[in-house]
């Protein structure tokens, strides 16, 4: 079952064309990789299915309904989610209050305040705390709590790993994959080719917001996926 | 490769150029066939021009959006009032000195006011204005709250002859408010005029390559202060009377001013005269309807915000690139080509 | 005692101030707008609150029940249909539009109800006092408004720091394109919070009218002592506006015994002195 579906995405900040006709699709359930250099586009393709940056009508698609010019708040509501670049906490919010803002759309599912705690217990004794005291992995938690208590259908989330220790990365993507047993899409944008790799099923490749590479996670050349990266 | 030459003057400019001589000396002749109401009307637009392009200059190419310019107006007001009034001194030098004064207040001022940014700058200007107005009311020797008048002596000295005298000062608004828009068009053509547009465009990029923004943008109030208290000390001196309340009039000084350069199109020369067009014609048109004019000039001022940010002229400038006042050089290339950069005025 | 006398009078003077300074401070603190037509806003509620005793008999303070909910309408609709407009285009918008807003107000205004000076007029607690210990006496009146204040701010503070709508003000405050990813409509978010900044200011609009003579001009200095207690007490601050207000009404209240235009000037002086001193006021919360 499609889920999302980008035709023909192009992006601009201003003047500056970010994003040239990507075709991108995303499965119910599924977990697809971005990855490309810095300045490819991965953040861009992520807004704008977020619906951060406008873009044209027709060229998000989600459960076939065209949501290009929708607002941000108004995806939470269809079931779009975001674990934004750099976590994003709410600096005057404590990590329950982050947490519960994440909510704040109040649409239904099986994600609640409880459900997170069970899933980062750490967060649990953190919950009073200001959000700005955690240390860099647990924000990521708070970050990625604060997506699912939206009950999203679609999870972007943009560079988990960001500043973290591996030993952190390696409990957040082991989260990551309860999340996905939920049957929940996941889209991320991942540094680290490997753990992209490793956590999902297909993944795609940009160079210079143009889409170079749409295949299958498993057993991919990796000589060709540093081609198109770099655009050898 | 030599094959490129810097230009500045564009077709358009240079016809303003020339018309502009004649019209000034028409607007000169004035005395010999018009009434004393209209020289006083053409002598009000151009003090208002003259005030318009100096908060422009402020504002729209320095950033500091100033609500406190009154404060200039009637500092360079009392100056003359008291230099002449009370210190017996010739009205000429006198002027010069109100100019002086103005400026010199403004270095104090601009130690607490420079402290704010953005719209905090701008009450923080507002309030000294109101210091500088209650102190006023506090001098007896100006006459506290009711304020001062000229003495006939003091109006001899320019000349005892009514009709030469209504002459000269007619000149004299003129020649100022012709000499305001010069040293402005020219300081904007200057390399202090390319800071300054840099500065507006972004503080930290200009300054870390080397523009001394505080230096400039001191520059340009403490002189802007001064040529407002010099217009200061001319509007009160056709006025012959002042009290803290006209003389800090945030009203007459700096709500026409600002809607004047904002409807004309701020961050442009041309600007400030569309603006004063506008206003002198809603003024004249709609006078029996009480401040109606206001509330509509308030409601195009809002409206231009919303709908064309850069004003009048800032909407023709990015529409036909026209300029009367070119600032901006353009490179010319010997292969017939012209490079300009977008002239649109961002603030 | 005198002394005393003076800074009890002073800080009851505040109160009236702090008041001012909230729906000041809010739409500050929400959408990082300085509102110029906010004193023009505080005439406006007791214009209404004129024309709603003159119609309907009520007394000013019972008025309320009508003037607040249309001046929340009023705001809600104004940051709705205008203000939200002006906040992405940079500082000069926002300074424009609310200045073409109270230059239309006062004018408005002045054509309506003309340049007579007005009051509206409680009754005898006006005058009412009481007695204190060592000789001074309180206006029972001032003390009300005091306690009106600190009811308002401490209800905004439960407002901020226990509900859902509190935390969706602060969030959108810290980080507002973050709060969109969050699923909160800023645009509705700062219409609310601009309505309830006018529900401060229709409260501070009738009970400053009350007391003191007002007319269409009068709006001006309402802002700049609002901004006064707001710079003075820190930006972002809610209990800060309250102490910068008091911290105002005490500055002016030595100016006063001096005479009548040293109270203003005073509170103009200590707000510059705050402001060369420590700009950001004294116990300033927001991030810019």
């Amino acid at each position: 079952m499609t889920l999302l579906q980008t035709k023909n995405l192009s992006a601009f900040y201003g003047d500056f064309q970010a994003l040239f006709e990507i075709d991108v699709t995303v499965n119910e359930g599924e977990t697809v990789a971005v990855i490309g250099a810095n300045g490819a586009g991965k953040t861009t393709l992520l807004r704008s299915v977020a619906g951060a940056l406008p873009v044209a009508r027709e060229s998000v698609l989600f459960d076939g309904q065209p949501i290009g010019d929708k607002s941000a708040h108004d995806n939470v509501l269809l079931g779009i989610a975001m674990v934004p670049e750099g976590r994003r906490l709410f600096p005057s919010l404590s990590v329950e209050e982050n947490l519960l803002l994440g909510g704040h759309s109040k649409r239904a599912g099986t994600w609640n305040l409880k459900r997170v705690y069970d899933l980062f217990p750490r967060l649990y004794d953190l919950r009073h705390m200001p959000a700005p005291t955690l240390s860099g992995g647990q924000q990521q938690m708070v970050a990625i709590g604060r997506g699912l208590m939206s009950n999203p259908r679609l999870l972007l989330c943009d560079e988990l790993s960001l500043g973290l220790a591996p030993v952190v990365i390696r409990d957040i993507y082991v989260s990551l994959a309860a999340i996905t047993a939920e049957r929940t899409a996941v889209v991320l944008v991942e540094p680290d080719i490997n753990r992209a790799l490793d956590a999902s099923s297909r993944f795609y490749c940009l160079l210079e917001g143009r889409l170079a590479l749409s295949e299958p996670s498993k057993g991919f050349d990796r000589a060709a996926i540093t081609a198109a990266y770099f655009g050898l | 490769m030599d094959s490129g030459r810097v230009e500045r003057a564009t077709k358009t400019s240079r016809i303003a150029a020339i018309t502009a001589v004649p019209f000034v000396a028409f607007l000169a002749s004035l005395p010999w066939w018009g009434d004393s109401g209209e020289m006083r009307l053409i002598a009000e637009m151009a003090y208002y021009l003259a005030l318009a392009q100096l908060w422009n200059l402020l504002a729209g190419y320095a950033g500091l959006v100033s609500v406190g310019q009154q404060a200039y107006v009637g500092l360079g007001g009392y100056a003359l009032f008291y230099l002449t009034g009370v210190l017996n001194l010739n009205v000429y030098p006198a002027f010069v000195l109100a100019g002086v004064f103005a400026g010199l207040i403004s270095i104090p001022v601009s130690f607490a006011v420079f402290r704010l940014r953005g719209a905090y700058f701008a009450v923080g200007t507002w309030v000294v204005s109101e210091v500088f107005a209650l102190t006023a009311s506090l001098i007896t020797v100006m006459g506290a709250g009711a304020g001062t008048s000229l003495t006939p002596a003091i109006l001899r000295q320019i000349s005892p002859d009514r009709s030469l005298r209504e002459t000269i000062i007619y000149f004299g608004s003129l020649a100022s408010s012709v000499l305001v828009c010069t040293v402005v068009y020219l300081l904007l053509r200057s390399r202090h005029g390319l800071a300054l547009t840099a500065i507006r465009d972004s503080e930290p990029a200009s300054a870390s390559l080397g523009v001394n923004t505080f230096r400039t943008k001191l520059l340009i109030y403490v002189a802007t202060a001064a040529c407002t208290g010099l217009i200061g000390g001319l509007i009160f001196l056709q006025k012959l009377r002042i009290s803290p309340e006209a003389g800090f009039s945030v009203n007459d000084w700096t709500v026409v001013v600002i809607f004047m350069v904002v409807i004309g199109g701020i961050g442009t020369i041309e600007g400030p005269f569309v603006g004063l067009i506008i206003y002198f014609v809603l003024r004249e048109f709609l006078a029996d309807y009480g401040t109606i004019y206001l509330i509509l000039m308030g409601a195009i001022a809002i409206g231009v915000m919303l709908l064309a940010p850069a004003g009048i002229w800032g909407f023709i400038l990015q529409r036909y690139g026209l300029q009367l006042f070119p600032i901006q050089r353009r490179l010319v290339l010997d292969l017939g080509s012209t490079i300009s950069p977008n002239s649109t005025p961002r603030v | 005692m005198e002394w005393l006398n003076v800074l009890i009078q002073g800080s009851l003077l505040g109160g009236i101030y702090a008041l001012f300074a909230i729906g000041l401070s809010l739409s500050f603190g929400i959408m990082r707008l300085v509102n110029i037509a906010h004193g023009d806003l505080i005439i406006l509620s007791a214009y209404v609150a004129l024309v709603v005793t003159q119609q309907t008999g009520l007394d000013p303070i019972s008025s309320l029940i009508i003037v607040v909910p249309v001046m929340f309408g009023f705001g809600y609709a104004v940051q709705r249909g205008l203000l939200n407009f002006t906040l992405t285009g940079g500082l000069l918008p926002p300074l424009l539009v609310t200045f073409g807003i109270s230059i239309i107000i006062q004018n408005g205004l002045l054509q309506v109800f003309g340049a007579y000076t007005r009051r509206l007029q409680e009754g005898s607690i006006e005058t009412a006092s009481l007695q204190l210990p060592g000789g001074i006496s309180i206006g029972v009146y001032p003390l009300l408004v005091f306690v009106v204040a600190l009811v308002g701010v401490a209800s905004l503070q439960l407002l901020f720091y226990r509900t859902g709508l509190g935390r969706a003000f602060r969030a959108v405050s810290d980080d507002a394109d973050t709060a969109e990813l969050m699923g909160i409509d800023n645009r509705k978010l700062y219409a609310v919070a601009f309505g309830i900044a006018m529900i401060f200011t229709a409260i501070a609009g009738v009970l400053f009218a009350i007391r003191t003579i007002f007319d269409p001009a009068s709006g001006p200095i309402r802002l700049i002592l609002a901004f006064e207690a707001v710079i003075i007490g820190g930006l972002g601050n809610i209990w800060g506006t309250l102490l910068g207000g008091v911290l105002l009404g005490v500055a002016q209240s030595i100016g006063a015994a001096f005479s009548p235009t040293w109270q203003i000037l005073a509170g103009h002086l200590a707000f510059l002195i705050v402001l060369i001193v420590r700009p950001s006021g004294l116990f300033p919360r927001t991030r810019d």
